[in-house]
């Protein structure tokens, strides 16, 4: 047997563990977050700029709304990403603290031949019925209606949802909801719901992608993935009966006239807002962390340094990518609240 | 006697139209296969190659609507196959061995045969929340370990099969020779058996590299991924397969070509380790 | 020198005991690990077995809001898809394998082959990716619209193919598994094929067979053992496939009314649900796992059953037929 050529297998296989079982000694933090991915396009750009400032890898992952939550609750992750806001019940059982962090905007995106975008003028009832099953046709009346100058082509319309629990659905249904009584008893609203039709893309993504191939095809989307992907964006008719057009300044009307205190964790609902300009399903994306931090303080402390930047900073990013930062009060509010409600176990505050 | 000339025989006739269809269509269905193939791989080669350059290898994936590269995922996925295959070959190894050398035809050996093969074919998802079950929810965070315990997983039962049947082909003579001449059991295994099947069994540690190569579902739920650069493998850690399936339906320009470019690597890659296993085995 | 000798064999009875144990050792955790697997799922989905017990198997309903779910329709898309696989894949390997040992000549037979196993080596996000972004919209426009015009007042047809052409759905998710099996179904035939005595055939043709009815009447009679084998292996590969499935499977629970219908295959309802499942969905799903590693276990029992059958009336020919 030669036992020199094993020698020499045996030392390069250790040197490759060795390599692979040591990070290269660095002070940089690596925080791991999750969840939602409608904010995941300026999340993952804050973290870059980040990176490149501190030197610090804050990782995020799009797994979905609902996975931001079940791995925060399972303690996998440093902090969970979700759109749509728990409730105080959830709050208290999982002793978990949330804060908004960014707004952003779901958008109706259609891929209809022939159809700009902006060309398509629809109303929240009208998307509704499509949903629902009770429209079916693109030269439905009701939606011609809306639409004269248009050549609508006699085609049935394929509808696109999400094929994962998100949060982006819980602000989509949330809006049907509020707007048709009948999708409010049939469907209700939620991150992952009983659609009655359509088929199902997993993330943003997957709904943008779905959206983009299939032709005569309706689907619901944050606001960078229409605008990137080039897909028909669709105007819709607010609460004031205007058509408008999704973009910051509409999304921001919507995030004014909120009562940020109202809801447990700020989890306001910026749905069917009021006002002239507002985009009628304009959205806040959540963040939760652990309220009572039994480990690893210094890592929670870094978490909040990076959020404190992104509020800091992050502004720019934000906007670049067609997201809205939080009013500068809101940003003072929470800030208070992390000093006051995030603990160790001791009673100590994490942030100052 | 007259005999019917072959060709005015109608029976005949029959005979060969309907063997000249089926050649045809076995010719068809040849095309059929070729078909596929080679639109794929042009598809690969056409939507991978704007990002199919050096520094693809050099940048790490970038945020979106910058350009970047794929740096910390070659890393990850090499790191987490790398530790795979460092796990799981000696255990296949070592138990293909038992089934070909000691086990034979007892219980414990059929029963193993039989369960590898189900293990085998194990859909890889199933692997993905097996180790998420047992080891992430209980250490309390995704990791480039936990994916290299799933992807071992897969590896295993890969390299028992081909080291069970590289070994059972190795001749009897050879054993009973060496063991006349005085040599144990664990010496005729080791410097025998295993030589004669080397390339046998190195055939199969190249297949299960290649199959681990590709493998998204078991890392989803197990390293998750990581959009730095980090040689950490205690954290999640980036790896190609997840990337791809992350960019593919991006909106961002950047991020589609380099979801094509990864899998055109990917491809690439698994076609030569697949060639190569090839000539090494005909040696 | 006799000492020396009985002092080496002692330490070599030690050395031989130890790689035994150690073998053994490995081939218990291999059996271990496949039990704990097992375990793992059927624990994990306790909660949903408990709850459902076997109506599970036939509730179609997935309904996260109200936390009501049953098996039926991933598995039914799963057997669908796997099943459309295996009638288009079958006949196509059986094609290529037959072209390949018969027709193909000597210099084209290894590269050809090779070529056919390329089409294995690519990795199965791949043909997913490749599936939605490229194959989808030109089926939907090209091939879909137009069989869906036809068929309408077809009577049997009709109903196999209605519904707005999608692109995507059940038939487009076994087409493309049926791409990803061929070539590991055309390479078992091709084995088997070529281990028929060379005797058997030329017998045949020397009494007049053409090509096509020495491989129907005889050569696959005798490789019937290889071939149903090397169909279980594609049928396994095919119901347990995640990513190709994921992309062009329509994500829908519903029951599907047509093979153009979206659906939703086990493997990829896990993809898509898993990581922010809890509570009741995630027993759910797990025990959807549970169920299809039970499928591709008796996929794989029923095959050996078959092949041992078989092989227990087949008696190889000694000399003549």
């Amino acid at each position: 047997m030669n036992t020199d050529r094993m020698r020499r297998f045996i030392v390069s296989g250790c040197m490759g563990l060795a390599l692979a079982c040591v990070s290269l000694a660095s002070p940089a933090i690596d925080l791991t977050g999750a969840g939602a991915s409608l904010p995941y396009p300026v999340y993952a750009k804050w973290a870059a700029r980040y990176h490149a400032l501190t030197g610090h890898r804050v990782n995020f992952q799009s797994i979905g709304s609902g996975g931001g939550q079940q791995q925060i609750i399972a303690g996998t992750v440093d902090w969970g990403a979700s759109d749509d806001p728990m409730p105080e019940a959830g709050l208290r059982r999982h002793d978990l603290f949330q804060f908004p962090a960014i707004i952003g905007g779901i958008v109706p995106v259609v891929n209809i031949p022939g159809i700009a975008p902006g060309a398509l003028r629809l109303s929240g009832a009208l998307l509704a019925d499509i949903y629902l099953g009770r429209i079916r046709r693109w030269d439905d009346r009701a939606i011609v209606a809306l639409n004269p100058e248009l050549a609508l082509p006699a085609t049935d319309i394929v509808v696109v949802h999400r094929a994962d629990g998100s949060g982006t659905t819980y602000g989509w249904t949330s809006y049907l909801a509020r707007v048709s009584p009948q999708w409010r008893d049939q469907v209700g609203m939620g991150k992952a719901i009983r659609w009655p039709l359509g088929q199902g893309g997993k993330g943003n993504e997957g709904v943008a992608a779905y959206v983009s191939q299939l032709r005569y095809s309706v689907g619901y989307v944050e606001y960078a993935y229409a605008a990137h992907n080039g897909l028909s964006w669709v105007r819709l008719r607010n609460r004031a009966g205007a058509f408008v057009a999704p973009q910051a300044s509409s999304f921001q009307a919507a995030a004014l006239d909120a009562d940020w205190q109202s809801a447990p964790g700020m989890g306001v609902m910026l749905t069917d807002a009021g006002g002239e300009e507002a985009w009628p399903i304009t959205a806040a994306s959540f963040i939760l962390v652990p309220r009572t931090v039994r480990r690893r303080p210094e890592r929670m402390r870094e978490v909040l340094a990076y959020f404190d930047w992104a509020f800091r900073e992050g502004g720019d990013i934000a906007r670049e990518l067609g997201y809205v930062a939080l009013p500068d009060t809101v940003i003072g509010q929470i800030r208070e609240r992390w000093a006051h409600d995030i603990r160790t176990p001791r009673g100590e505050a994490i942030w100052e | 006697m007259k005999v019917m000339a072959t060709d005015s025989n109608p029976v005949y006739r029959r005979r060969r139209r309907l063997n000249r269809l089926m050649l045809m269509l076995s010719a068809v269905a040849v095309a059929f296969g070729l078909f596929w193939l080679f639109w794929i791989i042009l598809t690969l080669l056409m939507k991978g190659a704007p990002a199919l350059t050096l520094t693809l290898f050099t940048e790490s994936t970038p945020p979106p609507g910058e350009a970047g590269g794929l740096l910390n995922a070659i890393v990850g996925s090499v790191l987490m196959s790398a530790a795979a295959v460092l796990m799981g070959t000696p255990l296949g190894v070592l138990a293909g061995t038992y089934l070909a050398e000691f086990g034979r035809d007892r219980w414990l050996a059929t029963s193993v045969r039989f369960l590898n093969d189900v293990l085998l074919s194990a859909p890889s998802i199933i692997i993905g929340l097996f180790i998420y079950s047992v080891y992430v929810a209980r250490v309390g965070h995704y990791s480039g370990w936990a994916g290299a315990f799933a992807l071992a997983i897969i590896v295993v039962p890969v390299v028992v099969r081909a080291t069970d049947n590289m070994l059972s082909l190795v001749p009897n003579s050879l054993r009973e020779a060496a063991a006349a001449l005085g040599c144990p059991q664990w010496r005729i295994v080791l410097f025998i058996s295993y030589r004669a099947a080397r390339s046998g069994m190195m055939t199969g540690v190249l297949l299960a590299i290649a199959r681990i190569a590709g493998e998204t579902a078991p890392l989803l739920f197990t390293a998750l991924n990581n959009q730095f650069l980090s040689f950490n493998m205690n954290a999640p850690i980036a790896n190609l397969p997840v990337i791809i399936f992350q960019y593919a339906a991006s909106p961002f320009r950047d991020w589609n070509d380099l979801a094509w470019a990864g899998a055109a690597l990917i491809t690439l890659l698994v076609l030569a380790i697949n060639l190569l296993a090839r000539i090494f085995f005909r040696k | 020198m006799k000492v020396m000798a009985t002092r080496r064999a002692a330490s070599n009875v030690g050395a031989d005991r130890l790689f035994r144990v150690l073998t053994r050792t490995s081939a218990v955790l291999v059996l271990l690990l496949l039990a704990g697997i097992i375990v793992s799922l059927a624990w994990g989905g306790r909660g949903a077995i408990t709850t459902y017990g076997p109506s599970f198997l036939w509730t179609s309903e997935w309904d996260p809001v109200r936390d009501h779910y049953g098996a039926l329709v991933p598995v039914a898309g799963t057997l669908i898809t796997s099943a459309i696989a295996v009638l288009i894949a079958v006949p196509v390997s059986f094609g290529i394998a037959l072209f390949l040992t018969e027709r193909a000549p000597g210099w084209l037979r290894r590269p050809l082959g090779t070529a056919i196993e390329m089409l294995a080596a690519i990795p199965s996000i791949i043909y997913g990716m490749w599936g939605l972004f490229v194959f989808v919209p030109l089926f939907q426009q090209h091939v879909q619209s137009p069989l869906v015009q036809w068929t309408r007042d077809v009577p049997v047809l009709g109903e196999l193919f209605a519904g707005p052409p999608l692109g995507i759905g059940l038939f487009t998710a076994g087409l493309i598994l049926s791409i990803m099996i061929i070539p590991f179904i055309t390479a078992v035939m091709r084995d088997v094929f070529e281990q028929v005595p060379p005797m058997l055939k030329e017998s045949a043709y020397g009494l007049g067979c053409t090509t096509w009815e020495v491989v129907w009447k005889i050569v696959l009679p005798f490789t019937r053992n290889g071939v149903i084998s090397g169909i279980m292996l594609g049928l396994g590969r095919a119901l347990g496939e995640t990513m190709a499935v994921t992309f062009v499977i329509g994500n829908a629970f519903s029951l599907p009314h047509s093979l153009f219908s979206p659906s939703n295959s086990i493997a990829s309802a896990l993809a898509n649900e898993f990581n922010e499942a809890g509570g009741l969905q995630k027993a759910a799903l797990l025990e959807l796992g549970l169920i299809l590693f039970v499928i591709t276990t008796l996929v794989l029992i029923l095959s050996k059953l078959v092949l041992r059958r078989l092989s227990r009336g087949q008696d190889l020919p000694a000399g003549g037929a």
